[in-house]
């Protein structure tokens, strides 16, 4: 078992869930309450990871952030190191392919609050965040919550792109899905059966957990149309 | 509108709103404190888009809101105040009750401008008022729609509003439940000194409730009056159309007859006594109409006829039984052969025998036509 894998693995999980938190609430909720031009076109973009083969993002984003691009100077100006073949620039990349994970479901939760319950809150005098904190958040909480472990069980078993970002230097971009094909290579099945299962187990209790929210959202809409 | 223009009562809602798109406008009300205006129209009319543009839900492209003196949107003057800067209570179509919360906090929403720890107590006052005293900790699904309706509206006047707002709010409640919420509203009204604005499609509801009744069409206002007197004198045909009334005829004035204070109206081949309406020009065409309540059936066995009606006959054309009430279409003598609808208790429809294709004498009583003057 490669532990130091394994907590990075964890690691960029809960970062990459933490970043995306305030991002699957704000985006969901403006691309839920948004009609505007151009809006299924956005919509096609995030969702582009979920069908692009995970090298052809992996490319696009080791082009995107490479030590020529824009991105990749600006970062070594400032930081003094380049940002692919690191943490940070893996976990910007997990970011960005957990976009469609984080922001769906809330957006779909927070398309199921009424118009005429907005429309309430507007005229009980509630603010945009007192609107947000005390009515929609607490309906489209399991959308939310749901959006992001699907977000952590995916960055949790993400190969492609990490290996096309931050390639498998240990202790700062071998994940424990990377260290699982090393050990296949080095013919260690013993060592890979024991990560893979425990990579399968943490996925299947997570998808469990989301099902489970996925029901209580079902239900609370339910609820709420009586 | 300038405000300048409107002379401004305590406690008045002063609208003139105008928009081609995207849902076309042209409204203008006014409603007085304490006074119910029902906005009335079918689906599609506006109703809803106008009470949303009131509670600052939609901002129209042109025009003015003002209530209680304060003005809330002036298209001229590039003024606009947001659904959460106004004083509305507003209770949506399905209530819209927040979900998560209990009844108590439901109500406590509302109440945003108070200081919190006055809240509590308000909203049990509240609660009581509306008799929901004791069922503060349950949920919105926990409730009859009878319930929920109370609560939306204990909701709404938690805001001590400026005007209180009702989209359709007997829609969602069971015909019992409606017959005794009606009461409550009525009740509810003679205790508040605010504008009552109230959507519904149902003529019978705004009859009973409403002070004033205003009639949509299309985005536009086309008349506002007490119920009673826009059900009598319908500006246009449009409007007798929507007030319900079927029997709607071209005439032409034959002359005035001042001694016996009747307008002469030809119908045909028949001459009509109306009501005295010396303005009316002779010789000039015009429509007029009768609701089906002013014509009345003649028995067989004891046929009647007094200088206030107008008797006429006619051929039976349709029966239709709908419960204890029959609606009949008797087919006139005009040159159109026009059908005139009217509704007899079913029991005289049958102790009468009546039944299509049979002679029917009918009378058409003097006050309950009503021409409409196209040049007003």
């Amino acid at each position: 078992m490669d532990w130091q894998a394994l907590r990075l693995s964890l690691l960029l999980a809960v970062a990459t869930t933490v970043l995306l938190l305030p991002v699957g609430v704000f985006a969901g909720r403006w691309m839920a309450e948004s009609n505007f031009r151009g809006k299924i076109l956005l919509e096609a973009a995030i969702a582009t990871p979920l069908v692009l083969p995970p090298t052809v993002i992996g490319y696009y984003l080791l082009v995107g952030m490479g030590a020529h691009s824009p991105v990749g100077v600006w970062f070594t100006e400032l930081f003094g190191r380049s940002l692919v073949f690191s943490f940070s620039g893996l976990l910007i990349a997990s970011v960005l392919v957990n976009l469609p994970f984080a922001i769906q479901p809330a957006q779909r939760a927070f398309e199921s609050i009424p118009q005429d319950v907005r429309d309430a809150a507007q005229c009980c005098g509630m603010t945009f965040w007192r609107s947000l904190w005390a009515i929609d958040l607490p309906l489209a909480w399991p959308g939310v919550l749901t959006g992001l472990t699907l977000s952590f069980a995916h960055t949790l078993g993400e190969f492609g792109v990490v290996l096309m970002v931050g390639g498998a230097i240990p202790g700062e971009t071998k994940t424990v899905s990377i260290a699982i094909y090393d050990q296949v290579q080095s013919l260690n099945f013993e060592g890979a059966g024991s990560m893979s299962l425990l990579l399968l187990l943490i996925s299947l209790g997570l998808l469990v957990f989301a099902n489970v929210l996925g029901r209580y959202a079902g239900r609370l809409h339910a609820y709420r149309n009586v | 509108m300038p405000a300048v223009s409107m002379p401004i009562a305590m406690s008045e809602l002063i609208v003139r709103l105008q928009q081609e798109s995207p849902i076309p406008m042209d409204a203008e009300l006014r409603c007085t404190g304490g006074q119910l205006l029902a906005l009335v129209g079918p689906s599609g009319s506006g109703k809803t888009t106008l009470l949303r543009a009131l509670a600052g839900l939609v901002q129209p492209r042109h025009g003015y809101i003002s209530c209680s003196g304060e003005t809330w949107f002036d298209s001229a003057a590039g003024h606009y105040l947001p659904a959460r800067k106004r004083r509305v209570g507003y209770v949506p179509q399905h209530f819209a009750l927040f979900p998560h919360l209990d009844v108590l906090h439901n109500v406590m929403s509302g109440m945003l401008h108070r200081a919190p720890e006055t809240r509590v107590a308000a909203a049990h006052d509240l609660l009581e008022r509306v008799n929901l005293a004791g069922l503060e900790s349950r949920k919105p699904g926990q409730l009859s729609g009878g319930q929920q309706q109370r609560v939306a509206v204990a909701r709404a006047l938690a805001r001590e509003p400026q005007v209180l707002l009702l989209d359709e709010p007997f829609s969602a409640v069971d015909h019992a439940t409606r017959e005794r919420l009606y009461g409550e509203l009525a009740m509810l009204k003679q205790s508040l000194s605010m504008p009552l604005v109230m959507v519904t499609h149902d003529l019978r509801e705004a009859m009973l409730l409403a002070d004033e009744m205003c009639v949509l069409h299309r985005g536009r206002t086309l008349q506002t009056d007490k119920p009673l007197e826009l059900v009598a004198r319908p500006v246009s045909a449009d409007v007798a159309r929507l007030v319900g009334i079927r029997n709607i005829y071209h005439g032409e004035i034959a002359g005035h007859a001042p001694e016996h204070e009747c307008t002469q109206l030809r119908f045909g081949s028949i001459v009509l006594k109306t009501p005295y309406r010396p303005e009316l020009v002779p010789g000039s065409r015009v429509q007029w109409v009768i609701p089906s309540d002013g014509v009345v059936f003649h028995r067989r066995d004891r046929p009647s006829h007094t200088e206030r009606e107008n008797q006429l006959q006619g051929i039976v054309d349709t029966v239709h039984k709908l419960g204890e009430i029959t609606r009949l279409a008797v087919r006139m003598e005009d040159e159109d052969r026009s059908l005139l609808w009217l509704d007899v208790p079913s029991h005289l429809a049958r102790r009468n025998e009546i039944a299509e294709g049979v002679t029917a004498t009918v009378s058409l009583t003097v006050a309950a036509i009503h021409i409409i003057d196209s040049t007003s």
